[in-house]
């Protein structure tokens, strides 16, 4: 083996470009569980949002228009769920289920004819000055522009839970949504919307994969992105900055296993293919502190 | 006199298969505090929803300062200066108070401003506060506060308050009545609703009742006894208690050091309970809820196992043993929540009956359950308890509280417990219901059982109990005889009230508390 090969300034900057989908992902079901719901569709979502993106930036040849149609691709699939768990009032747990094996028979449908196809890609931005820092400038500088556009996500959904009284209206009537409604708020409103919003940033999560990581569309393509993203989710205790950290400890624990395979390490390619997962589980075990919203995975109903 | 403050006119509002409320009408003046009295289901909360905007009523209109008023949510109700505390707190835990506070206002300010508010109207009405405290972590009284302090920054017109008391000691109510009756005396008219009638006559100007949700009467409460309204919202003569002439017996149950940790987070931890209980005696245990008194009673059914030598029954260690091993040798419990604790909510009498009598009444052998002998147990709980159900195999949750806690009592003093433990026997539980189970326990005192009835309502336990303990943040005080203990005695075993040292020293409240019962109103300089 030869670990010389492995050059660090290619794996950190690969870590970034690893951990985007499931920050993506997970910044969403963040959002959508301190609304007090708990979607487990994020694998349909993603999925969804990747053949969506895929089939739209083929057709028009921008990947940001596929961008924009992976998220709204994704929402729409999440406002199903929305409109049987809000309004309908069915079980969250299975429906959110549901939700995925619905969105990967539907992208598979979806994305018959555009097996073996190539998607219209981004050129990686060289943003001026910052890009030219020695080290640091081509791990964090040379991305492609969704990169950044996940890390503003996270840092806007801080901020809104932290500073904005629309936050704190969501995080009320997740944490108690009888509360909530004896206020006067619309509990079942302000849970749709986060819904969709989960819903785009998991479209967004599944496009990026499809447009960026591989690119290319196959069928089953997310492979557990999605269970993922609902682990760090829990594991973040709910909080933005934890959930970047353990995406980004998911994804370079991800890219080292990779290079490590590469560089012919004597270890079993299966421990090292389950590395990512133990390591992102452990830390974020051990640093665990939160608690879940209060009204989690509850069913609200006016009358009651 | 001027035209009233809020005048509620022939308000109507009828649910599938029930009327909330029949033809309403009363006036509210400025500056009165005004009681609202009703057994459960009478219709108050349906009634003080419709003044806030969260039920639309069918029929009928309500005029606020002269204007028609139809609040179509909480938030018009607000703007147009109707606040409300609810019964049970409309807060988030997880949140600090200047966020609760900000969440119940029309276009709050920033946050830090909030901050600023909130310390001056804590120290303008006494009620002191800490607006970065998170939720969760204050005591019922302090959240209270927030709830009255969330109201108080909106300068309302009507401060509607639903059961304020029910959760707060002696010291803490006699701190909140100071701060209600400084708030009429600045014109603010206050809706009280509650079903403690000494305290109604302590502090309100009128009272309406009402009975089935329509108004059986208007009175004076400073004038008529609370016997007289009592009978005004149950519509027929209560019989009281009977005590029978007992004498206590030898000691059944001995608690050794009881110590046992919190079995979840915002659980409490039982610290070295010491305690001797006797045969034929009602043992009543005081405190306010979440000082332990879940945890005793999980302890004493055997939820909670403990080591074998803290808890002795009759001269056999049993701190081990599981709850059905204590029911066969006649220990038997009564836990407080009746939906999901006491009685799975699914299932029928006859199932409920069978889950903690298997083991007494043989309803099982060889692992096959008797059920024609369990649906004789069940019909027998019934017809003894008066439970008033169409039979044995109804669902346990469509029984109303009342009727399901006569049963779930009744289930265990029908197998002839030793000791029988109860918590918040009557919480819930209208007028007559509480009569009834009351009685029922003192009957089976006196037939020489031990009774220990774990309350948040003193008057209950004052009636009943022969000695009485406080349960305070997981210790019990020394039992002492319940007959002559006075209030303020009671109210120091308890602890006293939350952060009192800003408000007023002991004596000062003892002043409020003795005003109160005379019924002489007190307002503070």
């Amino acid at each position: 083996m030869d670990l010389s090969a492995i050059n660090p300034i290619l794996l950190l900057a690969s870590l970034m470009v690893a951990a985007t989908p499931i920050m993506l992902a997970a910044i969403g079901e963040l959002v959508v569980e301190r609304a007090g719901v708990l979607n487990l569709g994020v694998e349909g979502m993603m999925i969804t949002g990747a053949v969506c993106g895929f089939v739209v930036a083929v057709n028009t040849g921008s990947p940001w228009l596929g961008f924009l149609g992976a998220a709204v691709g994704g929402a729409l699939l999440s406002l199903i769920f929305g409109v049987l768990t809000q309004v309908l009032l069915s079980n969250q747990v299975a429906t959110g289920l549901a939700l995925t094996l619905f969105g990967l028979g539907l992208s598979a449908l979806m994305g018959q004819g555009y097996i073996g196809v190539r998607a219209p890609g981004f050129t990686d931005l060289h943003i001026p000055l910052l890009a030219d820092i020695p080290v640091i400038g081509p791990i964090v500088f040379q991305h492609d522009p969704m990169v950044y556009v996940g890390l503003g996500i996270v840092a806007a959904v801080w901020a809104f839970l932290t500073y904005s009284r629309a936050g704190l209206i969501l995080r009320a009537v997740g944490e108690n949504h009888e509360a909530a409604h004896a206020l006067g708020y619309h509990v079942v409103r302000v849970r749709l919307l986060a819904i969709m919003f989960g819903g785009g940033c998991a479209g967004l999560g599944g496009a990026y994969l499809s447009l960026v990581r591989v690119p290319q569309w196959t069928e089953g393509m997310t492979a557990g992105a999605g269970w993922i993203a609902l682990a760090i989710v829990v594991f973040a205790s709910w909080r933005p900055w934890r959930l970047l950290l353990g995406a980004y400890l998911f994804g370079g624990v991800t890219v080292l296993q990779l290079n490590l395979q590469a560089a012919g390490v004597a270890v079993p390619v299966e421990y090292l293919s389950m590395s990512p997962y133990l390591a992102t589980i452990a830390v974020l075990v051990i640093m665990r502190t939160g608690r879940a919203p209060g009204s989690l995975a509850q069913s609200f109903h006016a009358s009651r | 006199m001027t035209e009233p403050l809020l005048r509620l006119s022939g308000l109507t509002k009828a649910y599938p298969g029930v009327v909330a409320n029949r033809d309403v009408s009363f006036d509210i003046a400025r500056g009165e505090v005004h009681a609202l009295l009703g057994e459960n289901g009478a219709g108050k909360s349906t009634l003080v929803k419709t003044i806030y905007g969260l039920v639309k009523p069918d029929h009928g209109t309500m005029m606020l300062a002269g204007q028609p008023f139809a609040p179509a949510d909480p938030h018009a109700a607000r703007t147009a200066g109707v606040a409300m505390v609810f019964q049970h707190f409309s807060l988030f835990d997880a949140m600090n108070v200047a966020e609760n506070i900000a969440l119940g206002m029309e276009n709050p300010p920033p946050q830090r401003a909030i901050a600023a508010q909130v310390r001056r109207v804590s120290d303008q009405y006494g009620l002191p506060l800490d607006p970065t405290r998170i939720v969760g972590e204050l005591s019922a009284g302090e959240r209270q506060r927030v709830e009255i302090i969330r109201c108080l920054l909106q300068d309302p017109k009507l401060l509607i308050m639903d059961e304020p008391t029910s959760v707060l000691t002696p010291q803490e109510v006699a701190i909140l009545f100071e701060t209600l009756r400084k708030l009429r005396a600045e014109g603010t008219a206050i809706l009280y609703i509650s079903h403690k009638l000494e305290e109604i006559r302590a502090l309100c100007d009128t009272a309406t009742v009402l009975r089935l949700g329509a108004v059986v009467g208007t009175c004076d409460p400073r004038v008529t006894s609370a016997r007289d309204m009592a009978e005004l919202m149950v519509g027929a003569v209560l019989q009281a208690p009977q005590k029978a002439d007992r004498r206590a017996g030898d000691v059944v149950l001995t608690l050794q050091n009881l110590s046992a940790r919190a079995p979840h987070r915002f659980g409490t931890a039982l610290m070295d309970i010491c305690l001797d209980v006797r045969k034929g005696e009602v043992l009543g245990i005081g405190g306010v809820a979440g000082n332990g008194q879940d945890e005793l009673v999980a302890a004493l059914s055997g939820e909670l196992r403990t080591k074998a030598g803290m808890i002795t029954y009759q001269g056999r260690q049993i701190g081990q043993m599981s709850p059905n091993a204590r029911r066969r040798i006649g220990l038997l419990a009564a836990p407080e929540e009746r939906m999901g604790h006491a009685a799975a909510p699914d299932m029928s009498l006859t199932e409920n009956a069978v889950m903690t009598a298997m083991t007494r009444q043989a309803l099982t052998s060889y692992g096959f359950v008797h059920w024609a002998r369990a649906r004789a147990f069940a019909q027998g709980v019934i017809s003894t308890f008066d439970v008033r159900t169409p039979g044995p195999g109804t669902a346990a949750r469509s029984l109303s509280g009342g009727n399901l806690q006569k049963f779930v009592i009744g289930r265990e003093i029908m197998q002839n417990p030793d000791v029988l433990v109860v918590n918040q026997p009557t919480w819930g539980v209208d007028a007559s219901a509480a009569a009834a189970i009351r009685q029922a326990l003192l009957d089976l005192a006196a037939k020489g059982a031990a009774v220990i009835c774990i309350s948040q309502d003193l008057d209950e336990l004052m009636e009943i109990s022969d000695r009485f303990a406080a349960l305070n943040e997981g210790r019990l005080s020394v039992p002492r005889p319940a007959k002559g203990l006075s209030v303020e005695e009671i109210g120091l075993m308890l602890g006293g009230a939350h952060d009192m040292e800003v408000a007023r020293n002991g004596r000062e409240a003892k002043g409020a508390r003795d005003a109160q019962k005379s019924g002489v109103s007190h307002v503070d300089g």
